[in-house]
């Protein structure tokens, strides 16, 4: 039955209808606020639940797009086209995943105009899941841009103190990346004649133009991974924004950057991506070290762990362009740990937060003493993001590090070198924060985690353990999407070094 | 019968505004409402006469006068815009004491000369069209004349209106001199005859197009747009911000590829330089500016090069992709300023944008189409703005013209950006005093409506689309 069913188009826009419910409910404006909050999260677990059909539903053993939706849309060729592979499936769960946790979240730290706020997260998960299930590249793009307006508005309208600042260059700098991306799409589009991913995965382009166009792409994945040195905006977004907009920054907005170079840069211009693999791994070897470092320099917590997002980035770009199946699965894999990781720990931060209005590292020490729940809580995720065994760090971090090894020893020995950086910053955020004497006055009388906030954490932990111990699940999804994807992507290569070598050959002759 | 049947959109407004001139000198100083509204219907019947205009070309009236879908689009187009101005002007012009029954009848006269423009097939016709058409605009904008600013605004426009008359009644004559004709077909035919071309006919040109470029507010004529759409009255900065603007670009593709497609290599130059020059002067003037009609103007002209850049590729698409553009800014710039006709406060209206602070709270659906408006004119999808300029963008990457396209989505970027300021102001500021005094319910109801239709392109492209390509189709 769920062939001949839109699902894909039923997941991306529920939460759109749950905006139109928004936009109905009347009274005053503590049952507005309510009712806005109730509505949230039914419709955002209402769609988790939909997707995990996706997951039930989706077969392992092919690399093809599946619940595939055609429409007419725009001009000639530029459709209306929906599908997910091995690569795409698991993003969407994510987002869903992290969704109702983000709508509980805020549940009490958002206390101004909550149905506005509401209305921007539904329609920001609309545009996310779009994102990973569009297969036309204008469709892509329009999820892509458009996603920035609740974001934007997000960080704007609920931010700390130099909100404007932060949402004014998370925009532009997005947006001009982007808009050289849109040149490109529309590049390939006059040279093909289609917008349609899958043809266009099929087409092989003129290695010049390759050149160029990967260029225009990686202009836009790279500030939205965000890469050094375009990584700027991450840090001020993410300490303005209210602690589920970094969630969700954290969680989903900068693993579309990883997942445009996997649908586009290195299967669409692989001769482009071999070409500048130095170049991503050099700015990759960077950003995992000199990121780090500065994150150890960190006052501000929410500004540490934005950086340890940068740093965690590189790795996975490091894996991406390793071009073989551990780097890229362990990529998507660290992608995916890193979005529940990174998102958890932003909620850790949000946990104090709430409590003493303050992200001061330097505010706080000892408050094992007051909530050990908590503290067993963010010891969890700081494990997780360090890469302990039995937590899904680890699964990811060891593939990406076997896949760079294979690639280039040079490159391996680097990203190590960040795995070691990772764990002395985020062990000194987790000494400082919980552990160390109880002297601060206001600290004395702090409360541990409540019943809500242990809702949340519970299956963030539950995945992190279940994708640590037993990550088969996961990697079942992407091993023949990846392994198709590398395929296609050597015979690519070996047959432009082919025709280089016959026309040096001919040219000798 | 066949000439008169041409000219049915015409005749309808011609007739029309002699008659409800009658109506108003006759009856004095009640007129006001009833001329108004018969004006609106006039302008409703012309668009219905407009649909039954010949979608194959006809030409009549000695050479004079074509019609081809390429008019009829865009006549439509005009009259829509106008019809529109005029709904929103009815309630303003009451509350500011400029309730002359002589507005409705000059924007059925400029619109009757905007109708004239875009099916000109000559060059007098062409002038006269400007004409009929400038002379109405000049008095609008100076209908307030107890405002020392509307009359500066008026006195500006006719000073420097009259002076691009002159450059293109300048080029004109040296193209009648060259080519020996004023038919479009015969210059086509005269540039065509001659294997180099003469330097006399270029001269020409480039004169009679920095006259049309005035006319669309290109930079880098566009003095005029900032100070008359700051000092006329917000519907006459409304109204000119639309129709003439549609008309004045019809204008100048009637010419460039009726007239003188064969000197393609050379106007192709001057378009694209109009084209960076206007989003570089829009984009950038943009950002230090205060009162909104002032923004919206710098806007307009940024709007104006990107709609050129879709003519730098010259062919039929190209065409097509203007054509989509300016519908959609049409249709966003009428709701932007029926929003900012809505900012009206007890003591008068409200002009600069810091009045606009915290309306996201104080007029949440307000703010919501104003929202939708500018992301649309930043060109942010899924927004009707987008895929304007993504479609004129193809044309340029398709033609070849890299760094124009580049230049563009730059300039777009810096655009974003004073966009942005003003929703900042909407809905991250502290709220300043309410607008207390409702708007109008035409007023509700035509931004509610093109806000609609902003968001609910994106689900029916092909229905404008297709007509835009059809009507582009007819001049090739």
């Amino acid at each position: 039955m769920i062939e001949n069913w839109p699902i894909l188009s039923f997941v991306t826009f529920l939460p759109l209808i749950g905006v139109l419910f928004l936009f109905l409910i009347r009274g005053d404006e503590e049952t507005v606020a309510r009712n806005s909050r109730s509505v949230a999260l039914l419709f955002t677990i209402g769609t988790f639940l939909v997707s995990l059909l996706l997951w039930t539903n989706f077969d392992n053993t092919t690399a093809d797009f599946q619940f595939v939706e055609e429409r007419a849309w725009l001009l000639g060729g530029i459709n209306y086209r929906m599908g997910v592979d091995g690569i795409s499936l698991l993003f969407v769960i994510l987002t869903t995943f992290l969704m109702p946790i983000c709508i509980l979240a805020s549940w009490k730290a958002i206390t101004n105009r909550v149905r506005d706020y509401m209305i921007a997260f539904l329609m920001l998960e609309t545009l996310m899941i779009g994102v990973f299930c569009a297969q036309d590249l204008v469709l892509f793009y329009l999820f892509f841009e458009a996603g920035l307006i609740p974001m934007y508005l997000i960080i704007g309208v609920w931010g700390g103190a130099r909100k404007v600042y932060a949402s004014y260059k998370f925009f532009l700098y997005t947006l001009l990346g982007s808009v050289l991306m849109l040149l490109a799409m529309i590049a390939m589009y006059l040279e093909t004649g289609t917008t349609s991913i899958p043809e266009l995965l099929a087409y092989d382009f003129d290695p010049g133009l390759q050149t160029w166009l990967w260029l225009a792409f990686f202009a836009s994945f790279a500030v939205k991974m965000p890469m050094w040195p375009v990584h700027t905006w991450l840090p001020d977004a993410h300490v303005e924004a209210p602690t589920a907009g970094s969630v969700i920054l954290a969680g989903v907005l900068l693993k579309m950057g990883g997942y445009g170079f996997l649908r586009f840069s290195i299967p669409m211009f692989p001769v482009a991506s071999d070409y500048f693999t130095p170049l991503v791994f050099g700015m990759s070897a960077i950003a995992v070290i000199y990121t780090s470092l500065v994150a150890l320099r960190q006052e501000d917590m929410k500004k540490l762990i934005a950086y340890s997002s940068v740093a965690h980035m590189g790795f996975v770009t490091i894996g991406l362009f390793a071009f073989n199946q551990q780097g890229i699965e362990g990529s998507i894999f660290q992608m995916l740990s890193h979005g529940i990781v990174s998102g958890a720990l932003f909620l850790c931060v949000g946990v104090v937060y709430d409590r003493m209005h303050t992200r001061e590292i330097a505010r706080y020490g000892g408050l094992v003493n007051r909530m050990p729940a908590y503290a067993l809580v963010f010891m969890i995720f700081t494990m997780a993001s360090v890469g302990l065994p039995g937590t899904s760090g680890f699964v990811g971090e060891l593939l990406v590090l076997l896949g760079a090894f294979e690639a280039s020893t040079l490159i391996a020995a680097l990203a190590a070198t960040g795995l070691i950086l990772g764990a002395a910053y985020m062990l000194y955020l987790y000494r400082a924060v919980v552990f160390g004497e109880l002297d601060k006055e206001d600290l004395k009388d702090i409360l541990d985690l409540e019943k809500r906030e242990v809702i949340i954490f519970v299956p963030l932990i539950a995945v992190v353990m279940w994708m640590g111990i037993y990550p088969e699940p996961f990697l079942d999804v992407l091993h023949v999407s990846v392994e198709n994807l590398m395929t296609n992507f050597e015979a690519d290569l070996a047959n432009y070094h082919g025709t280089v070598t016959t026309m040096i050959a001919e040219g000798a002759e | 019968m066949e000439s008169l049947a041409s000219a049915i959109v015409e005749l309808i407004l011609a007739v029309g505004a002699m008659a409800l001139l009658m109506v108003g000198v006759f009856s004095g100083s009640s007129a006001f409402k009833t001329v108004s509204l018969l004006s609106i219907g006039v302008l409703v019947i012309a668009i219905l006469g407009a649909a039954t205009l010949p979608t194959s070309t006809v030409v009549t009236y000695g050479g004079l006068f074509v019609v081809d879908g390429f008019a009829a689009f865009n006549k439509i187009l005009i009259l829509l815009g106008s019809a529109l101005a005029l709904v929103m002007s009815i309630d303003y012009l009451r509350k500011e004491n400029l309730a002359r029954f002589e507005f409705a009848i000059l924007v059925l006269l400029a619109t009757l000369g905007m109708t004239m423009m875009v099916s000109a097939n000559n060059l007098i016709a062409l002038y006269l069209g400007i004409e009929l058409q400038s002379l109405a605009l000049y008095v609008l904008a100076a209908i307030n004349r107890d405002s020392s600013k509307a009359t500066e605004a008026g006195l500006k426009y006719f000073v420097l209106g009259a002076l691009s008359s002159g450059m293109l009644l300048y080029g004109s004559s040296l193209i009648y001199g060259f080519s020996g004709s004023l038919e479009f077909s015969d210059i086509m035919a005269a540039a065509a005859a001659s294997d180099d071309t003469s330097f006399g006919l270029l001269f020409g040109l480039v004169f009679l197009l920095a006259g049309l470029a005035f006319k669309i507010s290109a930079a880098p004529f566009h003095m005029w747009t900032p100070d008359v759409y700051e000092g006329a009255p917000t519907p006459v900065t409304a109204f000119f911000a639309g129709a003439p603007k549609v008309a004045a670009m019809a204008l100048l593709i009637r010419v460039l590829f009726d007239a003188i497609p064969g000197l393609m290599n050379d106007w192709q130059q001057i378009i694209i330089f109009l084209a960076m020059a206007s989003m570089a002067v829009g984009a950038f003037f943009a950002l230090v500016q205060t009162n909104i009609k002032r923004l919206m103007a710098f806007s307009s002209i940024s709007h104006v090069g990107f709609a050129l850049i879709g003519l730098s590729s010259a062919d039929q698409a190209g065409v097509g992709s203007v054509l989509i553009y300016l519908s959609i800014y049409l249709v966003m710039n009428i709701g932007t300023f029926a929003l900012i006709l809505s900012m009206r406060r007890k003591e008068g209206m409200a002009e600069d944008i810091s009045d606009l602070a915290g309306l996201g709270r104080t007029r949440p659906a307000m703010a919501l189409y104003l929202a939708v408006f500018l992301f649309s004119l930043a060109g942010i999808p899924p927004l009707a703005g987008f895929f304007g300029k993504f479609f004129v963008l193809m044309q340029a990457i398709n033609a070849g013209h890299i760094t124009l396209a580049i230049f563009g989505v730059i300039m777009s970027v810096i655009g974003a950006f004073y966009y942005l300021r003003i929703f900042k102001i909407m809905y991250f500021d502290a709220p300043v005093a309410e607008f207390d005094v409702g708007p109008s319910r035409a007023l509700n109801i035509v931004s509610s409506a093109t806000a609609v239709l902003v968001v609910a392109y994106a689900l029916w492209p092909t229905l404008l689309n297709n007509a835009a390509m059809a009507a582009a189709g007819t001049l090739f």
